[in-house]
């Protein structure tokens, strides 16, 4: 099992409920494949530093999950096909991206 | 007869400033594509990659660097091409 991290973004076009289902989606396709979901964020709707599709807002999330390397594949390719998602990035984590990540949560749960 | 110029006070001839790794010294080993305003001080007011020269950063951090920025811009969390970034 590979630690991954995927930032995703969706139409602006989409309703909170519609976001959600598509991020749910995206969760149940790892999950089913015999993933786990580690952490699962929304950047709410922000603004693009360039318009992608002639859109300039996009919602964000951020999923962080575990996984074999083979279900990123078929999980990338559903992103792809998905015409909700404008954009969609996924990086393999390291050691040090992991304690990154667990320290970012740290912070925005203190806050939060 | 000499017809050196001669200065009332010294002039000041720049030192320079020792340039070191910012991520070396203050322990930084992931650097995060998502934090915009982290990355915003690595590039110029157009958008680009400041130079290792510049910045002073190592090469390994660099790599890293650059690697941070291009994913950044994937996302447009950071623009390919800017004006006026800061």
């Amino acid at each position: 099992m590979n630690s991954y991290e995927t930032v995703f973004i969706l139409t602006p076009v989409l309703s909170d409920e519609q976001a959600k289902e598509a991020v749910q989606k995206f969760e149940g396709e790892i999950t089913s494949k015999g993933g786990k979901i580690k952490h699962s964020e929304s950047w709410g709707l922000r603004k693009l530093a360039y318009p992608i599709q002639k859109k300039s807002t996009g919602f964000y999330f951020l999923i962080e999950f575990e996984a074999e390397g083979n279900v990123v594949a078929d999980y990338e390719l559903m992103m792809k096909r998905d015409e909700r998602v404008l954009r969609f990035l996924t990086v393999k984590m390291d050691a040090d991206h992991l304690a990154y990540a667990d320290k970012r949560r740290a912070k925005a749960g203190a806050t939060a | 007869m000499s017809n050196d110029i001669r200065y009332l006070t010294p002039i000041n001839i720049d030192i320079k400033k020792e340039k070191y790794c910012r991520f070396k010294k203050s322990g930084i080993k992931f650097i995060d594509y998502k934090d915009a305003n982290f990355l915003l001080k690595l590039v110029n007011e157009q958008g680009k990659i400041l130079p290792r020269r510049i910045t002073g950063t190592s090469q390994k951090y660099q790599k890293r660097v650059n690697k941070a920025i291009k994913r950044a811009r994937h996302l447009a969390i950071l623009p390919y091409v800017g004006d006026m970034l800061k």
